[in-house]
Formats: C-alpha cells, sequence, structure tokens
C-alpha cells in the first residue's frame, strides 16, 4: 500500500509541478468567465450610434418609427430617393430606408441601403417595424380596433414545473447544463485517457518499466498511475468549480455598480437602457444558477467523472503497454476504446434533447456510454427525469464496469509491458486475459 | 551456504518452453555467471527469480526459506537489460524514488544518495534532468539506483552495454568491492571475456535448458583439450618432432602447438625435446576459453554455432512469448 502511495504521489507531483497543468487550470475558468462577461460589456458598452434616413414615398409611416436605443430615425420629406440614393453616407447617416407608394394590401418595394451588412438585430428590428405598421394599417382599412384586437389576444407564459416537488426548473436551461456535463464528461476521458496511456508508453519505451516491476506488482504501477492522475484531474475540477463560483460572486461588482442597486432594489431603479440589458444578463445567470440542482448534479458529476475515467483509463493504459517505439500504433489500437466513447457523445447528444427517451435509458446505463449520457439527463431533475432506480442502477454497473476493466486491462498490462519490439494486436492481447502470470 | 537454490523449474509460454527444468545454487557471496545465447531462457529465469514472473512450476528457496516476492524483492537489486530512467525527472528524486519503492525510508535513502553519488562524483548531478545526462552518465545513475538499498542479491543483466571502458571499469570495480562485502551477485551476459574475469560459477543454458553448471576454473578443466605451447629458441626439424606423444596442431615462428596423445604425459613431450636436444624457451598449457566451450556446448546441443558477443544489442528483440 505504501508503495502505491508512492507511485500515485510521483505521478501527481510531476504533472502538477508542469508548467502546462498552471496554464490549463487558469486559462479554462478565464474562458468560462469570457463567455459570460464579454457579452454583457458589449451589451454595455456599445456606443456605436445609427443614424437611418428614411424616405417614405407611401407617407403612410410618418414619424411612426420611434428612436431606439442607439438607433435614430430622420424622415427626409420632399428628398428624391434617386439623388439621395448615392449620397446618404455624405450627411452622415449610417442607413437610409426607402419606402415607395404602397399598395397596402400587396406590400413590395421596401428597401434598406446600407454600405455594410446591417447586422440581424437591425434587419428583424426594421422588418418588424415595418410589417407592424402595415398590419396596423390595414386593420385601419378593415375598420377593426386595434386596442380591440389587442385586449383579446393571448398573452400568458407557462411556468415549468418537474418532479412530486414541483420543482421549478426550465428545460433549455437543463439543456445546457446536461449538454456542457456530458461534454466535459466526453473530453475529460479522451484528455485524461491519452494521459495514462501516454504516461505507460512512456514507461515502456524508455525503459524504466522493469526496473519499477522488479520493485512494485505491475498492477500496483498501472494503479498508481490512474488514481495519480485522476487526483490531478480532481484537483483541477475543483479549482475550476471554486474560481467560477468566486468569479460568479465578484462579478457584479465589477461591472458597474449602479446594476447591482437596481437589482437590489428590485429592478426599480432602471437606469437607462445600458443598465437594464446588463441587469437582465445578470438575472438570466441567477435564474440559471436557481433552476438546477446543483449538489446532485455536481455530486453526479464526479461520481460519473471518477465512475467513467476509471472505467476507461485502465483500457488506455492497457493499449499503453502494446505500443512499441512506433507511436502510430497507438491510433490503431486506441480505436476500439475511442470508438465507444465517440457513439457515447453522439447518444448524449440525441439523449439531451429527448431525456426520457429510450435511447436515453439504454444510454445511461450501459457502462461503455453512461458517463457522458447519465449526466446529460441529470439536470432535468433526479428523481423526476431519472429515477432514483435508474441512476442507482446505473451507478452499479458502472462500477461493476471499471472493476472489470481494471481486472482485464491488468492482464494485458503485466504482460505488455514486458513485451520489446513486438507488434501486438488486440486478438494476442486478449488471449493474455485468461492466461496466468 | 547458498543464497539462491532453484530447483526444477519451469516456464512454458504457449509456442516454447523458456525454461524447461532448470536447477542450480549460487554460494552466498559469490559472482555467478549465467550465460546463454539470445533466447535461451536467461530473462525469464531472472524474472522468475526476482519475482516478476511465477514459475509453472518448481521451487526457488532465497536463504534457505521459499522465495516470497513480497517481502524477499526488498532484498534484491535487478538491473535488466532492458532497463532505463523517467527522462523528465531530476536525478537526485529518480534515486530517491526507486529506493523508497524497496522499501528504504526517505532519510537513508537521502543518506544513501549522498554516499553513492560521492563516491561515483556526480553530486553535481543532482539536479539535473535524466534526459540531460550523456549515456554512460545515464547507467552510472542507474547503477547507483540498483545497488543503493544494499542489497543482499544484485542482479545484473548485461551491466556494461553502453558504458565507455572508463565507466566499465569502474563499475567492475564496485562489482569486486561489492562481492567483498557480502553481497551475491548475479551475472548474465554473453560477453565471454568479462565472464572468466569477473565470475566464480557459471551456469549454461540453452533452449531453456541447463547445460552446464560449476566453477569457472574446473569448467576448463573439465573441457580441456590437453594442448600445449612449447616456445623454441631454434626451431626443430622434421626429425625432431617424430613421436607418437603429441601431435601439432599449429606452427608458428619459433614455436608449436600440440596435442597430448593419450597414455602420454606433459613431460613425455619435454623428455622428447630434450633428447632432441632442441632449446625450449617456454612451455605452457593451453585450457580453452569459456567462450570456446560455450560455444562448443550449444553448438552440440543445435548443430548449428551460438550468437555471441558482438551482435547489434539494440536490434535483438525478446520473444519470450
Amino acid at each position: 500500500m505504501n508503495k502505491i502511495w508512492l507511485i500515485i504521489k510521483r505521478e501527481f507531483i510531476t504533472r502538477v509541478r508542469k508548467r502546462s497543468f498552471l496554464i490549463v487550470t487558469l486559462l479554462v475558468p478565464l474562458f468560462f468567465a469570457a463567455m459570460i462577461v464579454v457579452p454583457i460589456l458589449i451589451a454595455t458598452n456599445s456606443k456605436e450610434e445609427k443614424r437611418i434616413a428614411v424616405i417614405d414615398d407611401s407617407h403612410l409611416f410618418l414619424n411612426r418609427f420611434p428612436d431606439d436605443k442607439g438607433v435614430y430615425y430622420k424622415y427626409l420629406q420632399n428628398t428624391s430617393i434617386d439623388s439621395f440614393q448615392t449620397k446618404y453616407a455624405e450627411y452622415g447617416y449610417s442607413g437610409l430606408l426607402y419606402i415607395p407608394q404602397l399598395d397596402i394590401d400587396r406590400p413590395s418595394g421596401v428597401t434598406y441601403y446600407s454600405d455594410a451588412q446591417p447586422g440581424l438585430s437591425v434587419e428583424s428590428k426594421l422588418t418588424r417595424r415595418v410589417n407592424d405598421l402595415i398590419e396596423e394599417e390595414r386593420l385601419k382599412k378593415a375598420n377593426i380596433d386595434a386596442e380591440q384586437l389587442k385586449a383579446v389576444k393571448a398573452d400568458i407564459s407557462i411556468e415549468f414545473r418537474t418532479g412530486n416537488e414541483g420543482q421549478k426548473g426550465s428545460a433549455a436551461v437543463a439543456y445546457g447544463v446536461g449538454y456542457a456535463s456530458g461534454f466535459i464528461i466526453y473530453i475529460i476521458l479522451m484528455f485524461f485517457g491519452m494521459s495514462v496511456m501516454r504516461g505507460v508508453m512512456e514507461e515502456k519505451v524508455s525503459r524504466i518499466a522493469e526496473v519499477m516491476i522488479s520493485s512494485v506488482k505491475p498492477f500496483q504501477l498501472m494503479m498508481g498511475k490512474i488514481i495519480g492522475i485522476a487526483a490531478v484531474g480532481l484537483l483541477q475540477f475543483l479549482i475550476w468549480v471554486a474560481l467560477i463560483a468566486t468569479i460568479q460572486l465578484i462579478l457584479p461588482l465589477f461591472i458597474s455598480g449602479d446594476a447591482v442597486a437596481a437589482m437590489n432594489d428590485g429592478n426599480t431603479m432602471m437606469q437607462g437602457g445600458s443598465n437594464a440589458a446588463m441587469v437582465e444578463a445578470i438575472e438570466k445567470i441567477q435564474f440559471v444558477v436557481g433552476s438546477v440542482n446543483w449538489t446532485a448534479v455536481i455530486t453526479c458529476f464526479i461520481f460519473y467523472f471518477l465512475g467513467g475515467y476509471l472505467f476507461y483509463s485502465a483500457l488506455f493504459a492497457a493499449v499503453g503497454s502494446l505500443v512499441n517505439e512506433d507511436p502510430t500504433d497507438a491510433q490503431a489500437l486506441t480505436f476500439p476504446i475511442t470508438l465507444p466513447i465517440i457513439i457515447g457523445i453522439m447518444v448524449m447528444i440525441s439523449s439531451v434533447q429527448n431525456p426520457s427517451g429510450p435511447v436515453a435509458f439504454w444510454g445511461s446505463i450501459i457502462p461503455f456510454t453512461s458517463p457522458m449520457v447519465m449526466m446529460a439527463r441529470i439536470p432535468y431533475g433526479v428523481p423526476g427525469t431519472v429515477p432514483y432506480w435508474q441512476l442507482g442502477l446505473s451507478m452499479s454497473l458502472l462500477i461493476v464496469g471499471f472493476l472489470f476493466t481494471t481486472w482485464m486491462a491488468g492482464k494485458i498490462y503485466r504482460t505488455g509491458i514486458l513485451m520489446y519490439g513486438k507488434k501486438i494486436t488486440w486478438k494476442e492481447a486478449l488471449k493474455w486475459v485468461s492466461r496466468k502470470a | 551456504m547458498n543464497l539462491i537454490e532453484i530447483k526444477h523449474l519451469y516456464k512454458h509460454y504457449a509456442t516454447h518452453k523458456a525454461v524447461d527444468d532448470i536447477s542450480f545454487a549460487i554460494p552466498k557471496g559469490s559472482i555467478f555467471g549465467l550465460l546463454g545465447p539470445n533466447g535461451a531462457g536467461k530473462t525469464t529465469l531472472l524474472r522468475m527469480i526476482t519475482g516478476i514472473f511465477y514459475p509453472d512450476n518448481g521451487e526457488i528457496l532465497f536463504n534457505g526459506r521459499p522465495f516470497d516476492p513480497q517481502t524477499d524483492i526488498h532484498s534484491i537489486g535487478y538491473m535488466p537489460e532492458e532497463r532505463g530512467l523517467y527522462k523528465k525527472m531530476k536525478v537526485g528524486e529518480q534515486a530517491l524514488y526507486l529506493a523508497q519503492l524497496k522499501g528504504m525510508s526517505e532519510r537513508d535513502a537521502k543518506d544513501k544518495i549522498k554516499y553513492w553519488f560521492d563516491k561515483f562524483e556526480i553530486n553535481s548531478w543532482y539536479n539535473k534532468k535524466v534526459e540531460e545526462l550523456s549515456k554512460g552518465m545515464q547507467q552510472k545513475v542507474q547503477f547507483i539506483s540498483t545497488i543503493m538499498h544494499s542489497p543482499d542479491l544484485l542482479i545484473l543483466d548485461e551491466p556494461f552495454s553502453g558504458l565507455d571502458p572508463i565507466n566499465a571499469n569502474l563499475i567492475k570495480q564496485e562489482i569486486f568491492d561489492l562481492s567483498k562485502n557480502g553481497t551475491t551477485i548475479i551475472f548474465s551476459t554473453h560477453r565471454m571475456e568479462q565472464v572468466e574475469e569477473i565470475c566464480d560459477r557459471i551456469v549454461l543454458v540453452n533452449q531453456g535448458k541447463k547445460l552446464l553448471d560449476g566453477e569457472v576454473k574446473q569448467i576448463k578443466q573439465d573441457f580441456k583439450q590437453h594442448l600445449f605451447r612449447i616456445g623454441f629458441g631454434v626451431m626443430p626439424n622434421f626429425a625432431q618432432v617424430a613421436t607418437h606423444h603429441f601431435s601439432i596442431i599449429k606452427q608458428e615462428q619459433l614455436a608449436y602447438t600440440v596435442k597430448l596423445t593419450e597414455g602420454s604425459t606433459n613431460n613425455d613431450i619435454l623428455a622428447h625435446f630434450i633428447r632432441h636436444n632442441v632449446p625450449i624457451t617456454s612451455f605452457q598449457e593451453i585450457l580453452p576459453s569459456i567462450n570456446e566451450v560455450f560455444i562448443q556446448q550449444v553448438t552440440s546441443m543445435t548443430g548449428e554455432p551460438p550468437q555471441v558477443a558482438g551482435i547489434d544489442e539494440s536490434s535483438k528483440a525478446f520473444t519470450n512469448n
């Protein structure tokens, strides 16, 4: 036991000491933070103003385009489109909206001229605005009172609650969290699995393996490496959780004091449009944080991260022990292991859209895919979407699964690690499983 | 007293018998040569003695008790033929790690590292990464790592491959010192000149079977061809060499190598030349080298000469399975 501890310690320390560990550990939360902060900052600080000239030959829309956040409309009367079409930029306009004489029943020919592509939001705003105005005109023509119609229209939003306790939830948030969790598990399996394989290959190629094996059992050497790398991954994950949590907590303080004040006062003191956008963004974050059972998600995530990792890393270690000097051998040998992981990510992508379907169910039970698929389902709610018995069965099978793969890989590893200069196939390696040492 | 006794050891693989009923004993404190051509089963044998493989059948006694890898492994230092170090690790940390895996406490290990690093004058390398060292320097570190826990049994598989003559000599001297202090050493090689120089006893294996076992001196006596080399002041003429006591094997300038006829004695040869009044300057028995014994034994078993010293080490592949 003491020896396996020494091996774990070495694997852990040599990896944590590397510069790349520090870089990855710090860059990932920065990346997440940037994904949250940058859109907010852009929303807050977009000072670019658009001045749009409107030439309305139909005379229907005069002064009916209200100025919007950063978008101002100027109605040009007695100006001919033919003369102005080429000159709007000289007068300081960023675009020109031209409305010709319109047949209100068959309107056509509304055109927006600009030098650059106007961008999706301007495009959709203009389109909606013009359509609304035409609708209003038609209502007027048909003698329907606009106010009356408004009163008739229904406008309710459905609240979605799941589970027995009527937990408040949002499918969109669950989708996002599920997708992200499944995907992170996928990255972890690949990244740390490959890391184990490279470590084993390094030991074999540098010929330290036999020196080691004369002091420790091959199984100890293999497990020491696997556990050591798992500890690195776990440490990294916990640092990320802590950093992201810290960033979330202190983020509002950095952006603007006003926004926080606005939020604290129940959104009554919004000051201007820019703060509103930011408050909205922060509210969204808080909604996401509030609508998912994070304890369940993080606990299960750690379980499936470790379970899936142990399940696959032993197999990766076995592959590493089969590879010889030629690293290209590794690609052919890893294929049977990466294939189920890739199938898993595909099942995950379909399960996150239909978390209660048969594909999702089987995918989250079978240990080859369960770490990814189950993590995609759990944010939808336990025990609502994922009953306890399914979670229990999935976890038990994963434990049985990794005990089996570790046992099998150990058999392959102990023979493979001492074989030099010979190309070994999976078929041969599997024969070693049933052989005694 | 024997440190190791091997009794009827078997290790069979699917396609061949790597070790097939081998027995021998290694006396405490001896330098024991394990010889054999490539693929003879040497490495498999050593891996069983170091507890890496379990024998299919047979028994290994260590210090008179059945060998228990769990505890006895701490009394063994094994430098395998396929050896190496963690390239990215610092020399000192590497030595410390390997020593701790052999059951040493951190403090003892550090003391020993200091002692050996001083002795080999490599203290300045302590914080260097292994990959920064030359191959010969790495071999020194490797050797120190193998002996640091003062093993009772030191197993060296081709210890001199890749070493320059100066370092080879340094390590050879260390082997003798360790032996003097009571360490039993198993020395596996196919470099026969080293065997004669270093080993007290040898065992010769081929195709998983033991061919020969005994003291080096005794083996040379057992396999002697009764050859003598006689030096002359003046070369004898034809008439002067006509006798039934010997036949001439080889003629050199002012010397003959002769083979004694059965029933004759050494003195018969000398008497013959003295009688013919040929001036003799030297008379010496020629004993077979271990190399000759090796080739003769292996050839007589397989019908073709074995691969011996001088082949390219790195291109060789194990075929244990």
